[in-house]
C-alpha cells in the first residue's frame, strides 16, 4: 500500500503549496448512517472491555441489530430528505447523497440487521464469543456505506480498505480452524494486490484527468477529446481490474471458491453481501457517472467479462460437492447478472443491478445461515450427502433452504425471478440480446445444481423409512412445520420461527437452531415471498436508484 | 353468426367490463389459498387434509362451470377480464380473460384436478403432496387465462415447481432423473422465452410509446421479418417442450413415467396443453407472419411426432411408457392442427386438448389401479386381466377406443376436424397423419390383447386380480361420461370454440397476407380456401346438430372446393 501514501503525500504536498489545508465544512447529517455504525462500533468496543464478565454474543448480535435499526432509519430519512429536496454533495463535495447512494446506505443496514441474528448461533456453538465479529462487521458496513456514497476516487480508495480489511479479518475469524486462517491469508495477500492495482490506476486517471473527483473528471472528459488516451484507458482498466477482484468477476475471480469454502460460514455469506453490494455500488457509480464518455470503451470489456462470470460461474458450479464452494461459483453467476444491468448503463440498469444486489443480499445471507447450521459444529460437514433426507429430519430447515435456493434460481413468484427479470430487461432495452440469452442460458444451468441440492433434502418425503434409518433418526419426522391451530397474528409471526427453531439433540442428524438464527432466516425467506408476490415497493425503490455527477 | 361478429378481436372487444364476482381471479386464488391452508394444518390431520384438498378442487369446479354459464356464446373475444395494475412501473398487470380457447381448457383442468386428488392421492404425507396439487391446479389455471403475457410466464414457470416436487417426492425408481430431467428441459427452454417476451415488449414500446405486457395490445406489433421469426422461435421453444413436440421430448416419457399416478394424469392432462395452448394464444396471436412462414417446418415436426410417437409406443414393455409415446403422438395431431391455420382445423385441435386431457388422464388412471394391484407397468407381466376383472377391461376398452379415435367417443371428433381441416390446405402432411391413427389402432390394441386377453399365470402368493371398487369407478365415472358425451354431442363445445378460433385466423391472415406471395408459391390460392374454410366451417357447425356433424363437415369441404372452382 506504498502507492496510496505517496498519493496522498503527494496531494498534501500540493495543498500545502496552496497555502495550507482548508478543513471542508462537515455536513454530518450527509454521513450520519456511517456515523452510527462506527459510533456504535466504538460503544460496542467500550462495553465489552468494561464489563466485569464477558457478555453472551447473543447480547452483542442483539446491540448490533439495533445499530443497523438505527442506520436503517437514519438511511430512510436522507431518502425522505433526497427524494423531498433532490440530492446533494457534503464535505468539499466529496460525499455525494443522491437517490443511487442513499439506496445502499439502506441495503447495507438491512444486511446489518439480519446479519448479526444468522451469525449468533455459529458464535456460540463454535465457542467465539465476544464482540469482535460484530465490530468488525459494523467497521465493514460503514466502509460500504463509503464506497457508495463517496464522489472521489481518493475516497472510494479509503473505503475500499475499510470494507476489505475487516473482511480479511473476518474471514480467519475462526481461528482454531486451519483453513480459515487459509482462507483469510489468500484473501488478504490477493485482496492487498488488487488494491495496489486500484490506487495504481487512481494514479492513472489522475494524471490523465487532473483531478480525483468523480464531477471534475466528468466535466473534465466532457470538455475534452483526449487524444493519447493510453494513461487514461490505462487507468480506467485497472480500476476495473480493481473492482471486478472485489465483486469476484471472472478472471478476477480465483479467490472466491477458496476464501468462501475457508471462512467461518455466516462470515462468507456476510462477504458476499456486503463486499458485492460495496463494490458494485462503487463500480456503477464511477462508471456510468464518471466515464460515460468513454462508454464506446468500457462497455464491451464488460459485456465480455459479464459472459466470462456467467458462463464460468455456472458451470463450474456443476461439478460441486461441497455445498460453500458450490454456492461461492453461484454467486460467480449472480455477479454476471449485476453485470448486466452495468453494461446497459441506463438508469434502467442501474435500477436493475440495484434491484438483483438487494434480493441477492438476502438470499445469499439465508442461504449461507442454513449451511452453518448444517455443517454441525466445527463447521466442516458441507458436503453434499449431509442434506440427504433433510426435508424429513428438519422440515422448516428444508423448506426454508430450497426457498432460499428456487428464488437464487429464479423461480417466479420469488424476488429472484423479478432480480433477473429485471436486469434481463435492461440488457434488452439496451439491445444487448446475446448477452440477456447467454444470461438466461446460465440461469438455467444454475438451477441444475440448485435443484440438485432440494432433490437430496426431499426425495424421500413420499417415502416410508425402512425401520433400520428410522431408528436412525429418533424422534423423526419431526413435525416441525406444523403451526399451532390456536392462535392470533402473534402465532402466525412466532410460529415459523418457532418451527425453525431445534435445539442440539443427542442425535448426530439433527443439527441444531438457534432462536436468533431462526428469526434471521424467517425475516429473509418473508423478502424473498412477499416481496415475489408484491415486488411494486421494491421496484419504486430500485427506481429511485437515481445517480448524479 | 355473421362476419362482423368475428371482428379485430384479437386487439379489443371486452364484454361485460368488470364483473361483480371476480370469477377469474378466484380461479387462481382458491386453489393458492387453499394450499397454503393446507399447509398449516397438521399434518397427522389426514382426514382434514384430503377433505381441504377435495373442496377446494370442487370449489374451482364449481367455478369453472359458473363461468361457463356466464360465457356468451358466438363472442369471440375474451370475456369477464379482470384487470389491476399489479407492477405498474414495468407495465405488468393481473389481467385474466377467457374466451373460446381456454375455456374449455380451464374446465377440463377444473375436472381433472379433483379426480387425480381423489383417484390416485399419496399415502406417505399427503400434506405436501395436497398442497404441492393445489398449487399446481392455480399455477395451471393462471397460465391458461392470463391476458399479461409476463402473468403468463411466471403461471408457466411456476407450473414447474410443484410438478418437480410431486415426482421427486412420491416418484419411482428412478425419480430423481425423471424430475430434474423435466424441470431442466422445460426451464431452460423457457429462459429463452423470457427474453423474447422482454424484446417483444420493447419494440412495441418503440413504436407506440406504451409499456405493456397485455397480449391484446402486443397483437398490433410491427415486426421485421427477422426480427418476427426469431422471437416466433424462442417462443415456440418453450412450448415446443413442454408439449412435447418431437424432437423436443425426451423427457416426456421419463417424466410420465416415473411420476406418481396424480403426476402423470396432470402432466399429461393439463401441463402438455400448456404447451399447445401457448402456441395458439401466443404464437398465432402475435407473430402471425413468422407462423405462416414456418408452417411447413412445424406440420412437419408435427407429423413425425404422430408417427414417430406411434412406432415407439408399439415396442413399449412399460404400459406408462407406452402412453406417454401415444401422448406424443396424439399432441403431434394437435400441432398439426394448429398450423394447418383452417378454423376448422384449429377448432379441432383446441377440441383435441381438451379430448386428449380427459382420455389420457383416464387410461393413466387406469394404469395406476392395475399397478396397485399387480405392482408393475410391465406388460409381459400381466395377462388375462379380463377374466378376473371385467368391468375395469370394459373400461379400459372405452378409454382406449377414444384415444384411438373411434368414431362415437371424444378423441374422433377432434381428430377428424384436425384432418380434415388439415386436408383442404396441407394435403400430404394429412395423409402422413391420418397413417398415425392407424398406428394407434395397431399399438393400443396389441397392448390390450397382452394385457388383458389369454389366461392369467397365478403367481403363487399373489391375491387374484381384483375388480374395479365402486370408489375407484366413482372417480373414472366422470371421464367416461365426458367421453361419450363429448363424442355424440360435441356441439355446445364447438360453438364456443369456434368464434374465437375465427377471430383468430382472421387474424393471422390480415396480418400475414401483405408480405405474401412468397416467391414462388402459389399462396393466394390456399388462402383463400383457408378463410372461406374458416368461415363455412363454423357456418355448417353452427347449423348442423350433433348427430349430423361429421356429414355435414364432409359438406363443408365440398363447399369449399366448389366455391373456388
Amino acid at each position: 500500500m506504498t502507492g496510496s501514501t505517496a498519493i496522498l503525500a503527494s496531494m498534501a504536498a500540493h495543498l500545502l503549496a496552496a497555502g495550507g489545508i482548508a478543513m471542508p465544512r462537515i455536513d454530518y447529517t450527509a454521513i450520519l448512517p456511517e456515523l452510527i455504525l462506527l459510533g456504535g462500533m466504538l460503544v460496542l468496543v467500550l462495553v465489552s472491555s468494561l464489563s466485569p464478565r464477558p457478555l453472551p454474543t447473543e447480547a452483542y448480535a442483539t446491540a448490533t441489530v439495533g445499530i443497523g435499526i438505527a442506520s436503517l432509519v437514519a438511511s430512510l430519512v436522507l431518502w425522505r430528505d433526497v427524494s423531498d429536496h433532490g440530492p446533494f454533495t457534503a464535505v468539499a463535495r466529496a460525499v455525494n447523497v443522491d437517490g443511487f447512494g442513499v439506496l445502499f446506505l439502506v441495503l447495507v443496514s438491512c444486511i446489518l440487521v439480519v446479519a448479526p441474528l444468522l451469525a449468533a448461533g455459529h458464535l456460540r456453538r463454535e465457542g467465539v464469543g465476544g464482540c469482535e465479529y460484530y465490530v468488525l462487521a459494523l467497521i465493514s458496513g460503514s466502509g460500504a456505506m463509503f464506497m457508495a456514497t463517496a464522489n472521489d476516487l481518493v475516497l472510494i480508495f479509503l473505503a475500499l480498505e475499510i470494507l476489505s480489511i475487516p473482511l480479511y479479518i473476518l474471514a480467519g475469524f475462526d481461528h482454531l480452524r486451519e483453513s480459515s486462517g487459509e482462507a483469510a491469508m489468500k484473501y488478504f495477500v490477493l485482496g492487498a494486490f488488487s488494491s495496489a492495482i486500484f490506487v495504481y490506476g487512481i494514479a492513472l486517471t489522475y494524471g490523465a484527468t487532473g483531478s480525483t473527483n468523480l464531477a471534475q473528471i466528468a466535466a473534465f472528459l466532457a470538455r475534452n477529446v483526449v487524444t493519447s488516451d493510453g494513461v487514461l484507458l490505462g487507468g480506467l482498466a485497472l480500476l476495473l481490474v480493481g473492482f471486478a477482484f472485489k465483486v469476484a468477476a471472472v478472471p478476477f475471480h480465483m479467490w472466491t471458491p477458496d476464501v468462501y469454502q475457508g471462512s467461518p460460514t455466516p462470515a462468507t455469506g456476510f462477504m458476499a453481501s456486503m463486499a458485492k453490494a460495496g463494490g458494485f455500488a462503487a463500480l456503477l457509480r464511477v462508471f456510468v457517472t464518471t466515464f460515460p464518455t468513454l462508454r464506446g470503451t468500457w462497455q464491451p470489456a464488460i459485456w465480455v467479462i459479464a459472459v466470462l462470470t456467467l458462463v464460468l460461474g455456472a458451470v463450474v458450479a456443476l461439478v460441486q460437492s461441497d455445498v460453500k464452494r458450490m454456492l461461492a461459483y453461484s454467486s460467480i453467476n449472480h455477479a454476471g447478472f449485476v453485470l448486466l444491468g452495468l453494461q446497459a448503463a441506463t438508469a434502467r440498469g442501474v435500477a436493475g443491478s440495484v434491484f438483483y444486489l438487494f434480493t441477492y443480499s438476502f438470499l445469499v445471507l439465508g442461504s449461507f445461515a442454513v449451511v452453518s447450521a448444517v455443517g454441525g459444529k466445527g463447521d466442516e460437514r458441507h458436503g453434499l450427502e449431509r442434506y440427504r433426507g433433510l426435508g424429513r429430519r428438519q422440515p422448516a430447515l428444508a423448506v426454508t433452504f430450497a426457498v432460499l435456493l428456487l428464488a437464487q434460481a429464479g423461480a417466479p413468484f420469488t424476488t429472484g425471478f423479478f432480480a433477473k427479470f429485471y436486469v434481463v430487461e435492461a440488457a434488452v432495452s439496451a439491445h444487448s440480446y446475446a448477452l440477456a440469452a447467454v444470461a438466461m442460458g446460465t440461469a438455467a444451468v444454475a438451477a441444475f445444481f440448485y435443484l440438485r441440492l432440494v432433490f437430496l433434502m426431499f426425495s424421500d418425503v413420499g417415502r416410508t423409512i425402512p425401520t433400520h434409518e428410522g431408528a436412525a433418526t429418533g424422534g423423526t419426522p419431526t413435525d416441525t412445520l406444523e403451526m399451532p391451530s390456536a392462535g392470533g397474528v402473534a402465532t402466525l409471526v412466532a410460529a415459523p420461527v418457532a418451527a425453525l427453531v431445534e435445539v442440539a439433540e443427542p442425535d448426530p442428524a439433527i443439527v441444531a437452531v438457534s432462536p436468533w438464527v431462526a428469526a434471521g432466516l424467517v425475516l429473509c425467506v418473508a423478502t424473498t415471498l412477499v416481496f415475489g408476490v408484491w415486488p411494486q415497493p421494491l421496484v419504486d425503490f430500485a427506481h429511485q436508484a437515481t445517480l448524479i455527477i | 353468426m355473421t362476419a362482423s361478429a368475428f371482428g379485430p378481436i384479437l386487439t379489443a372487444g371486452i364484454t361485460g367490463g368488470q364483473q361483480a364476482f371476480p370469477f377469474l381471479t378466484a380461479l387462481v386464488l382458491v386453489p393458492a389459498g387453499a394450499a397454503v391452508l393446507v399447509m398449516l394444518l397438521p399434518r397427522s390431520a389426514t382426514w382434514a387434509i384430503r377433505a381441504a384438498g377435495m373442496a377446494a378442487t370442487l370449489a374451482v369446479l364449481g367455478i369453472a362451470a359458473a363461468v361457463l354459464d356466464q360465457f356468451q356464446a358466438g363472442f369471440g373475444g375474451y370475456q369477464m377480464v379482470s384487470e389491476h395494475p399489479w407492477i405498474a412501473p414495468l407495465g405488468i398487470s393481473w389481467t385474466l380473460g377467457v374466451d373460446g380457447i381456454s375455456l374449455f381448457l380451464v374446465l377440463m383442468s377444473a375436472v381433472l384436478f379433483p379426480v387425480a386428488l381423489a383417484g390416485a392421492t399419496a399415502r406417505e404425507n399427503p400434506k405436501s403432496f395436497t398442497a404441492w396439487v393445489l398449487f399446481l391446479e392455480a399455477a395451471c389455471l393462471g397460465s391458461f387465462l392470463s391476458i399479461d403475457v409476463l402473468l403468463f410466464f411466471l403461471f408457466f414457470e411456476a407450473t414447474l415447481v410443484p410438478v418437480y416436487f410431486l415426482i421427486a417426492g412420491w416418484g419411482h425408481e428412478r425419480r430423481g432423473y425423471a424430475a430434474t430431467k423435466f424441470f431442466l428441459y422445460t426451464f431452460a427452454a423457457s429462459a429463452f422465452m423470457l427474453v423474447g417476451i422482454v424484446s417483444l415488449v420493447f419494440i412495441h414500446q418503440g413504436q407506440t410509446g406504451v409499456t405493456t405486457f397485455d397480449i391484446r395490445e402486443l397483437a398490433s406489433t410491427h415486426l421485421s421479418g427477422t426480427a418476427d421469426i426469431v422471437l416466433f422461435l424462442s417462443f415456440t421453444a418453450a412450448f415446443a417442450v413442454k408439449a412435447p413436440v418431437f424432437p423436443f421430448h425426451t423427457w416426456s416419457p421419463d417424466a410420465y413415467g416415473e411420476s406418481p399416478a396424480a403426476g402423470s394424469v396432470l402432466l399429461a392432462g393439463v401441463m402438455a396443453k400448456l404447451g399447445t395452448y401457448g402456441i395458439i394464444r401466443f404464437d398465432l396471436g402475435l407473430f402471425p407472419h413468422a407462423v405462416v412462414v414456418l408452417a411447413p417446418l412445424l406440420l412437419t415436426l408435427g407429423v413425425v411426432g404422430i408417427i414417430y410417437g406411434g412406432i415407439v409406443a408399439a415396442v413399449q414393455h412399460d404400459l406408462k411408457r407406452l402412453v406417454a409415446y401415444s401422448s406424443l403422438a396424439h399432441l403431434g395431431f394437435i400441432v398439426v392442427g394448429l398450423f394447418a391455420l383452417t378454423g376448422e382445423s384449429l377448432s379441432g385441435a383446441v377440441l383435441q386438448m381438451v379430448n386428449h386431457g380427459i382420455y389420457t388422464a383416464a387410461l393413466f388412471l387406469l394404469i395406476a389401479m392395475i399397478y396397485r394391484r399387480r405392482g408393475t407397468f410391465a406388460i409381459p407381466k400381466l395377462k388375462g386381466l379380463q377374466s378376473s376383472a371385467p368391468v375395469l377391461a370394459a373400461v379400459f376398452t372405452v378409454v382406449m377406443l377414444a384415444s384411438i379415435g373411434v368414431p362415437g367417443l371424444n378423441g374422433f371428433v377432434g381428430e377428424f376436424l384436425i384432418l380434415s381441416g388439415t386436408f383442404l390446405t396441407h394435403r400430404w402432411w394429412a395423409v402422413a397423419a391420418t397413417g398415425g391413427v392407424v398406428v394407434a389402432a395397431a399399438y393400443f390394441l396389441w397392448a390390450y390383447q397382452r394385457v388383458f386377453h389369454g389366461k392369467a399365470e397365478p403367481v403363487t402368493g399373489e391375491a387374484p386380480f381384483a375388480e374395479m371398487t365402486w370408489r375407484e369407478a366413482l372417480v373414472l365415472a366422470p371421464l367416461v361420461v365426458l367421453i361419450v358425451a363429448l363424442g355424440v354431442y360435441p356441439q355446445p363445445v364447438l360453438e364456443r370454440i369456434t368464434p374465437s378460433v375465427d377471430a383468430l385466423v382472421l387474424h393471422v391472415e390480415q396480418a400475414a397476407h401483405p408480405r405474401i406471395p412468397l416467391a414462388g408459391q402459389p399462396v393466394s390460392g390456399t388462402l383463400a380456401a383457408r378463410t372461406s374454410t374458416a368461415y363455412s366451417s363454423s357456418v355448417t357447425l353452427q347449423l348442423g346438430t350433433g348427430g349430423e356433424r361429421v356429414p355435414a363437415t364432409r359438406a363443408t369441404g365440398r363447399e369449399t372446393k366448389g366455391a373456388r372452382t
